[in-house]
C-alpha cells in the first residue's frame, strides 16, 4: 500500500518526475561509462607494466631501488629463490639481471635495456611463446638474444642477424658481445618493445661480468590483492640489512601518481555532476513538499503517524533514484561491454599519458560490476539524504496551519 | 455520560498589540448520537472549537475529555492514534488523497487500523453504497464532483466506526442540491448507525436540519438549543 501510494505519487507530476528520473539516469549512465573507461585504462596500464613485466613485487639487494645499477646487484642464492617461490600466493619467482648497453648493427646504434632472465620461468609472467613473432626463444645455454619488434625494426634485423652490444658491466668492467638474434617478440608495452634485448641469465651474467649475480627477483603473485601479504611475509623472512622487498606501487611511484592524478580529475568531475543532480532532486522534493503540505495536514488529522508519512515520502525518493540508477546503469552496460569487446583508439592528453608509460592508447573499459554498484549506491545515498528534508518537514508540521488556505 | 466534554475552554491568539480571544470560557457537553451544529458569524470561533475538540489544536486553558480520556494530556503520537481510532474528520474541501480511488480513500483509515484486506474492501464498498456512490468506487477524486468528494469523505470518516464525526463547514463549497444531499446522508447515518455528528456551518438550510444548535459569538456561547 505504501509502495503503491509512493509509486502513484511519483506519477502525479509526470513530466517533473520524468525529468528527475532522466537526470538521475544520465548521471549514473555518465558516471558508469566514464569510470569504466578510466578504471579500464588504469587496469591496462598496470597490467602492461606490472603484470606483464615487473611483477607485483620484487626482491632486490638493499639500495637497488634508489640506485639501479649492476653494482647494487645481489648474489643468486638457492635458498633465497626457494623462499621466494614457496611464499604463499607466489606463482613464480623470476631472477633477472638488468642493465643498459649500446646496441649496434651496421651504421645504426641505440641504447637498449639488456636483461638476462630464466626463459622457462619467464614464460609464466611474459607469456613469451605467445609473443614471439619470428624465430625462437633462446635456450638456457644459448648465446643468442630475443629482441622487441620495435628494436628489430629500428635496426632492420631479422631472426638470424647479428646484434652487437657494448656497455659497462659489474664494477666498471667493460661489457661487449656479439649475439645472433634468435627471435623477435612483441612485448606488451611500447617501451619494452622498442628497447628490450633479452638473453639467457647465464649469458647476461657473463656479458656484464657479474657471475652468479642478479639485480632482482620478480614475483608473480596470483592477484594484486594478495601482494601486500606476500610482501609482508617475505620482509619478515629475509634479512632486512641485505634485501629489500617492494611492491609495484613502491617500485613505480610515477605510475601510481599518474593514475591517481587522472582518477582524481575524473572524480572531481563526477562530484560536480552529482552536486548538480543533488540540487535537481532537492528542488523536486522541495516543490513536492510545498505542494502537498495541505495533504500532509489532512493525513496527520485523520490519524496517520508522521513517521509513516515520512516513510512514504522516503519511498518515493528512493524508488525514483533506484529506478533512475537502474535505467542509467542498464543503458551504460551494453556500451561498456561493447567497447570492451571492440576497444576504441584514444587521442589527446590521456593518449600521451598512456604512451608515456609505453603502451598503446586504446580504451578497454573495465567491466567490473562494482563500478555500477558504486554509482547506484551513491545515488541512493543522495536520495536518502534528500528525503531527510520532507521527513523533517512532516515532523514539524502543524496540521491546523498546514490546512489553512 | 457525554462523549464530548469541554470545560472552560479558552483560546487566545496573541498577535502583537491585540489579543484575540478566539474562544472564551466555552463549556459544552455532547451526548452520544447527537446531531449538532456549531453556528455563528465568521470569526466567531467555530473552526477553533472543532480543531480543539479534534485534538488538532490545543486550548490556552481548559480541559477536553473525550469519552473519559483527557486529550490535553496526550503526546503528539498518542493524539494521532487517538484521532485515528476515535474521531472521523470531514473538512471543507480537499479531504481525499488524490492518487487513491474513492474506495482506497475510504479504506485508508481501516488500513492504518490494520483491518484485513477483505474486510476493508467490503466495508468500503458498503459505505460508498450508503452515500450513493456505489458506482463510482474506482474513480479518483479528480474524476468526482465536489459533492461526491465530500460524500467520499463522509464515508471515510464513518467507515471504521468512530466515536464521533467532526465536520468543519462540510457544505461550504457545495451547491444547494449537493448540500441537501450531503445533509440527507449525514442525517441518515446518524439515525441508522447512531453516529454522533458535530459540524459547523453558517448556512441556514444546514442549521435547519440540526437537532441541536450551539451558537457562538466572539468566542462565547450565545445560545444552545435542542429541538
Ligand atoms: N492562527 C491564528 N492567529 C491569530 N488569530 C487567529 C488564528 N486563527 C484564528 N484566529 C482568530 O480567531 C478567531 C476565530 O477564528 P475561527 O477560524 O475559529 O472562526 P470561524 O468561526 O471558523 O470563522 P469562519 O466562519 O470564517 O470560518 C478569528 O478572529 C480569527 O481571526
Ligand atoms: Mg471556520
Amino acid at each position: 500500500m505504501y509502495l503503491k501510494l509512493a509509486w502513484r505519487n511519483i506519477w502525479r507530476k509526470k513530466w517533473r518526475s520524468l525529468i528527475t528520473l532522466g537526470s538521475i539516469a544520465f548521471a549514473v549512465f555518465f558516471a558508469v561509462l566514464m569510470r569504466s573507461m578510466q578504471l579500464g585504462m588504469y587496469d591496462k596500464m598496470i597490467d602492461n607494466v606490472v603484470r606483464f613485466w615487473s611483477g607485483y613485487a620484487q626482491i632486490h639487494a638493499k639500495g637497488y631501488q634508489d640506485e639501479q645499477t649492476l653494482d647494487n646487484s645481489m648474489v643468486w642464492d638457492e635458498t633465497l629463490m626457494q623462499k621466494a617461490s614457496e611464499t604463499k600466493h607466489v606463482q613464480a619467482a623470476i631472477p633477472r639481471l638488468e642493465g643498459f648497453a649500446l646496441g649496434s648493427s651496421g651504421q645504426l646504434t641505440k641504447g637498449t635495456l639488456v636483461v638476462g632472465s630464466d626463459f622457462p620461468l619467464e614464460e609464466k609472467m611474459l607469456d613469451l611463446a605467445g609473443k614471439v613473432v619470428s624465430g625462437n626463444i633462446p635456450g638456457p645455454d644459448d648465446k643468442g638474444v630475443l629482441i622487441g619488434t620495435g628494436l628489430a625494426e629500428y635496426f632492420q634485423l631479422e631472426a638470424g642477424d647479428t646484434l652487437i652490444l657494448l656497455g659497462q658491466g659489474y664494477h666498471g668492467a667493460s661489457a661487449a658481445g656479439k649475439y645472433p638474434v634468435t627471435g623477435v617478440a612483441k612485448f606488451s608495452s611500447i617501451q619494452l618493445n622498442d628497447n628490450l634485448v633479452m638473453l639467457p641469465l647465464k649469458e647476461a651474467q657473463w656479458f656484464y661480468g657479474a657471475e652468479n649475480r642478479v639485480t632482482s627477483i620478480s614475483l608473480m603473485v596470483e592477484s594484486q590483492g594478495q601482494t601486500p601479504g606476500v610482501v609482508k611475509a617475505l620482509r619478515s623472512q629475509l634479512d632486512e640489512g641485505q634485501y629489500e622487498v617492494l611492491d609495484w606501487k613502491e617500485m613505480m611511484p610515477e605510475l601510481v601518481q599518474t593514475i591517481q592524478a587522472d582518477s582524481v580529475g575524473g572524480q572531481i568531475m563526477l562530484f560536480i555532476l552529482y552536486m548538480v543532480i543533488t540540487f535537481g532532486m532537492f528542488g523536486t522534493v522541495l516543490m513536492m513538499t510545498a505542494e502537498r503540505k495541505y495533504e500532509f495536514g489532512v493525513l496527520v488529522s485523520i490519524g496517520m503517524r508522521r513517521l509513516k508519512i515520512a516513510f512514504t515520502l522516503f519511498l518515493e525518493t528512493i524508488l525514483m533514484s533506484v529506478v533512475g540508477a537502474l535505467m542509467g546503469g542498464l543503458l551504460a552496460l551494453p556500451i561498456v561491454y561493447y567497447v570492451a569487446a571492440h576497444p576504441i583508439p584514444l587521442s589527446g592528453q590521456s593518449a600521451q599519458a598512456m604512451e608515456k608509460f609505453g603502451f598503446e592508447a586504446v580504451i578497454v573499459p573495465s567491466t567490473d560490476p562494482n563500478i555500477m554498484l558504486t554509482h547506484g549506491f551513491i545515488i541512493v545515498v543522495i536520495a536518502l539524504f534528500i528525503s531527510l528534508y520532507p521527513a523533517w518537514n512532516v515532523k514539524r508540521l502543524e496540521a491546523v496551519k498546514a490546512m489553512r488556505r | 455520560m457525554s462523549i464530548i466534554h469541554t470545560e472552560n475552554l479558552t483560546k487566545t491568539y496573541d498577535s502583537g498589540a491585540v489579543k484575540v480571544h478566539a474562544l472564551n470560557d466555552v463549556s459544552i457537553d455532547i451526548a452520544p448520537g447527537e446531531f449538532t451544529a456549531i453556528v455563528g458569524p465568521s470569526g466567531s470561533g467555530k473552526t477553533t472549537l472543532l480543531n480543539i475538540i479534534g485534538g488538532l489544536d490545543t486550548p490556552s486553558s481548559g480541559r477536553i475529555v473525550i469519552d473519559g480520556t483527557d486529550i490535553t494530556r496526550l503526546s503528539d503520537g498518542q493524539m494521532i492514534d487517538f484521532r485515528l481510532n476515535n474521531i472521523g474528520f470531514v473538512f471543507q474541501s480537499y479531504n481525499l488523497i488524490p492518487v487513491l480511488t474513492a474506495r482506497e480513500n475510504v479504506e485508508f483509515i481501516m488500513l492504518m487500523q490494520k483491518w484485513d484486506k477483505k474486510k476493508r474492501e467490503t466495508r468500503a464498498t458498503e459505505m460508498l453504497q450508503s452515500v450513493g456512490l456505489g458506482d463510482q468506487i474506482d474513480r479518483r477524486p479528480s474524476q468526482l464532483s465536489g459533492g461526491q468528494q465530500q460524500r467520499v469523505a463522509v464515508a471515510r470518516a464513518l467507515a471504521s466506526g468512530p466515536k464521533f464525526v467532526l465536520a468543519d463547514e462540510p457544505t461550504a463549497n457545495l451547491d444547494s442540491a449537493s448540500t441537501s444531499n450531503l445533509l440527507d446522508i449525514m442525517a441518515n447515518l446518524n439515525a441508522q448507525l447512531g453516529t454522533t455528528f458535530v459540524f459547523s456551518t453558517h448556512d441556514q438550510r444546514v442549521i435547519d436540519r440540526a437537532r441541536r444548535v450551539i451558537t457562538l459569538e466572539d468566542g462565547k456561547i450565545l445560545s444552545d438549543e435542542t429541538r
